[in-house]
């Protein structure tokens, strides 16, 4: 990829950063570089690389559901399966995911830095990614065979299985410490390199959203740490403190997982929310309504989404007060998501609105958040969620919020800064053209599982009755429109990143945030200045000239 | 400015943190032998209000926390609040069963 | 937001206070890493509380205060050796660093023997001894090797780190001016100090 998209231009400017040239050349410029945006491509790319592995599985999965009873694989091989494709999407691209590579390319420049405060940190961090994904992915070889436990390693399974559990645990582990790193790295770049005049109520939405992310990264992470490294330990000498032949308590086991666990769904969707933000203004040509309100909110669902863990618990015998806090809680969170969701719609009225195919993917994103986060209201009703738990609608609300959100905002994001990351352009139609697929194929797939759920189909199992046979059909088919949606957008971006129209128009969506401002691609510094900045961000006067320009593309 | 900012005067006399190491030794001292004592359910009251004294004393002399900015106060007073809220969380469950 | 926020720099300039910032942040983690096994010993306590008492009953209260006071004063040269450095004593600071370390080995060495005798009277995790006692007495032993285990890593991983710090002390790497780097190490020890602070009274002293 550098090679080429390397040698376009130098337009007698500084070289850009895919053709700067430090310490290392060719592939050791890449892997050894601390520049946070080479960092950011070095994570798309293997990010992108565990999504595939993420969708094999699932696809799969989808595949062996498609008639009852044993299809392509056996139960064993299905649990297993179901586990591998739960680590990887959860661990490796979800979490990860938008401030991995987004954050990395744009924070600093968002903020008007030159690069994040710990550079060698944030490639360290890289570095312990990919060897937890590798960790994963020699798992499924090594004898022993993958985990099936489930991405949530439930104790007293997790002790039990004779499968490669330990593997996956260190995996997890790993990856934890990697989220830890980036999340410390972004708290101190976001408090200490400001630009100047840069207060923290002009900073863009994203950075509001990564940062509070960022802290949850670094207080709930650890949390998880302990927990699986006491797995591990309980597997290995049976030091007893979560396995019940010792007295030890596996309830304990969830309430530990999920203190870091639906921080996590947190982590997974605020950055996505920031890029929501910062997409919408642009292609509504129109100051984004209350700034205020989005920025909080963000801060007040890290907050809260803190604080609500044990609703995945409702089914293990809690304390009734417990239950009742706990569900309590977790219908506050919905307020601040309203919130964002209102501003934006808001935002968008009366906005001179372009159909990009950024605004496409964001549209759905509200369109797919709102009904994942409606059917995640009823589950934090105690008396439903009895119904509901472990049922295959659970699987569709997941997915609606973490694929259908998080997921859609990726590709958003993707689509809105891939001019600015390679300085080529991707082929538009065939882009909307997928778009359409994707969301289709989202619908069909997991819109089912809803009605299944509700009728009673258990999650995690590989057989079915009968009556369930058309649900799950649709569904597989779904599958394959979404696979066949996936693929299109994975070859357009490797041909566009290869061949693409070359951009060099510094602002090509008409954009007001910092990074729009700066050269395309950016140059190894981001600004030859420091700017200084003196107006909120997303000012956008609806003037004439703006619309101009969009003819002129 | 810079250099200014860089410098932040952590300068004490040697006097004040052997004060301090002092102080902590006493505390050592006292919740040991108060842990002696019979007296119920203060025994881990007790033990665990010297400790936190003792932490208090670390972070704030020790560990340079009252030179530092507000924020650095802040950024403590967060992960203390998280700690406290999840423990506080877990106990509503455990403390009803 | 103060004012001395604002260093609008990227990385080729010093921000030291930045430093410091991401090294808090790291120890934040380190306690919710600690916090998570407290938690544990917390519940357990609360449901077994007998057994616990009776349990911690066989803990050396007098080893156990004795490398309390040890960590205390490792905490205490730590500190003075930044101070030192600040004066530009740089011969007492290494000493300083030096009797850290010291103290950190001596620390390690008297919890070598607890572990040892413990294990003598075959008080380890899994074995005959321990499982048939009661499960609060398990759960405590269990917590009590992986809590005081965990921490004696940590004490390792200061003593390598202090150690890295005398060897650039002694370099003139740090110097009166920029010592940020045997501030962060003196922040982690510290921590490694505070942990300790916790876990002595809630192993040693509930009998």
């Amino acid at each position: 990829m550098s090679a080429e998209a390397a040698t376009i231009r130098t337009n007698g400017h500084e070289p850009s950063y895919l053709e700067y040239k430090g310490k290392h050349s060719g592939f050791l410029g890449w892997i050894l570089s601390t520049d946070h945006k080479r960092i950011g491509i070095l994570y798309l790319i293997s990010l992108s690389f565990f999504f595939l592995v993420g969708v094999i599985f699932g696809f799969l999965m989808r595949l062996e559901l498609i008639s009852p009873g044993r299809t392509i694989m056996d139960a064993q091989t299905y649990n297993s399966i179901f586990t591998l494709h739960g680590v990887i999407m959860i661990f490796l691209f979800v979490i990860p995911g938008i401030p991995a590579v987004f954050g990395n390319f744009v924070l600093p420049i968002l903020i008007g830095a030159k690069d994040v405060a710990f550079p060698r940190i944030n490639l360290m961090s890289w570095y312990m990614y990919v060897i937890g994904g590798l960790l994963a992915v020699v798992s499924i070889l090594l004898p022993g065979g993958p985990a099936d436990t489930g991405w949530t390693f439930y104790i007293p399974y997790s002790v039990r299985t004779n499968t490669n559990v330990m593997l996956a645990l260190f995996a997890a582990f790993t990856l934890g410490f990697s989220s830890i790193l980036t999340g410390l790295n972004f708290v101190t770049t976001v408090h200490r390199l400001k630009a100047p005049g840069m207060g923290w109520f002009k900073l863009p939405l994203s950075i509001w959203s990564i940062y509070s992310t960022a802290w949850v990264q670094v207080l709930a992470t650890p949390i998880i740490g302990i927990t699986l490294l006491l797995v591990v330990f309980e597997r290995w000498l049976g030091i007893g403190v979560f396995d019940p032949a010792l007295g030890g308590d596996p309830v304990l086991f969830q309430h530990l997982f999920w203190i870091y666990s639906h921080p996590a769904v947190y982590i997974m969707i605020l950055p996505a929310m920031g890029v929501v933000s910062e997409i919408i203004p642009v292609f509504s040509r129109r100051t984004i309504f209350g700034y205020k309100f989005i920025a909080f909110s963000s801060v007040a669902i890290a907050l809260l989404g803190s604080l609500v863990w044990a609703h995945h618990m409702f089914t293990v015998g809690m304390s009734d007060t417990g239950q009742f806090i706990f569900s309590l809680l977790t219908m506050l969170v919905a307020i601040p998501s309203a919130i964002k969701v209102f501003n934006w719609v808001a935002t968008l009225y009366k906005g001179s609105i372009e159909l990009s195919t950024s605004l496409l993917f964001i549209l759905a994103f509200i369109f797919l958040f709102t009904i994942g986060g409606l059917t995640g209201i009823m589950q934090g009703i105690l008396t439903v969620d009895i119904q509901v738990h472990d049922t295959s609608f659970i699987v569709a609300h997941f997915h609606y919020v973490m694929f259908g959100g998080t997921g859609f905002g990726f590709f958003a994001a993707l689509h809105y800064w891939f001019p600015k990351m390679f300085g080529r352009m991707y082929h538009k139609k065939l882009a909307n053209t997928y778009f359409w697929l994707l969301f289709i194929g989202f619908n069909v797939l997991y819109f089912p599982m809803f009605i299944m759920g509700w009728l009673g189909m258990p999650r995690r199992y590989y057989d079915y009755l009968p009556e369930f046979h058309s649900y799950h059909f649709i569904s597989t088919i779904g599958s394959w429109i979404l696979v066949l949606g996936l693929l299109l957008m994975i070859y357009n971006m490797y041909h566009s990143v290869r061949k693409g129209k070359v951009v060099t128009e510094k602002n090509i969506w008409g954009g007001e945030t910092l990074e729009w401002q700066i050269e395309t691609p950016p140059t190894h510094e981001n600004f030859s200045e420091i700017p200084v900045i003196e107006t909120d961000p997303y000012q956008y006067k609806m003037n004439e000239e703006t619309l101009d320009k969009k003819e002129v593309r | 400015m810079e250099q200014h900012n860089n410098h932040t005067e952590h300068t004490h006399s040697y006097g004040i943190y052997i004060l301090v190491w002092l102080a902590l030794m006493t505390l050592t001292a006292v919740t040991v032998a108060v842990a002696g004592m019979d007296i119920g359910n203060f025994t881990v009251a007790t033990a665990l209000l010297i400790a936190c004294v003792k932490a208090y004393l670390v972070l704030t002399i020790f560990m340079h926390l009252k030179q530092e900015g507000k924020t650095f106060f802040v950024f403590v007073l967060i992960a203390l609040f998280f700690l406290i809220i999840s423990f506080v969380l877990l106990f509503s469950d455990y403390s009803f069963q | 937001m103060s004012s001395t926020e604002h260093i609008a720099t990227a990385h080729v300039h010093r921000d030291d206070v930045g430093s410091r910032m991401g090294m808090w942040l790291f120890l934040f983690t380190e306690i919710l890493l600690f916090g998570g096994m407290f938690f544990l010993y917390s519940v357990y306590r609360f449901q077994f509380a007998h057994e616990f008492h009776v349990a911690a009953k066989e803990l050396n209260t007098i080893i156990g205060a004795f490398n309390t006071a040890i960590l205390l004063t490792s905490s205490l040269t730590m500190v003075l050796a930044i101070i030192a450095i600040q004066r530009k004593q740089k011969t007492l600071s290494i000493v300083m660093q030096i009797i850290t370390i010291g103290l950190a080995l001596f620390f390690l060495v008297n919890k070598y023997f607890e572990w040892t005798a413990k294990i003598h009277h075959g008080i380890y995790p899994g074995s005959e001894e321990l499982l048939s006692k009661d499960s609060g007495e398990i759960l405590f032993y269990g917590l009590y090797y992986m809590m005081t285990g965990l921490h004696g890593l940590h004490v390792v991983v200061g003593m390598v780190l202090i150690g890295i710090m005398t060897r650039l002390t002694a370099r003139n790497s740090i110097t009166h001016d920029s010592y940020v780097r045997l501030e962060n190490a003196g922040l982690y020890w510290h921590l490694v100090d505070i942990i300790w602070i916790f876990l002595f009274p809630l192993f040693y002293l509930i009998t």
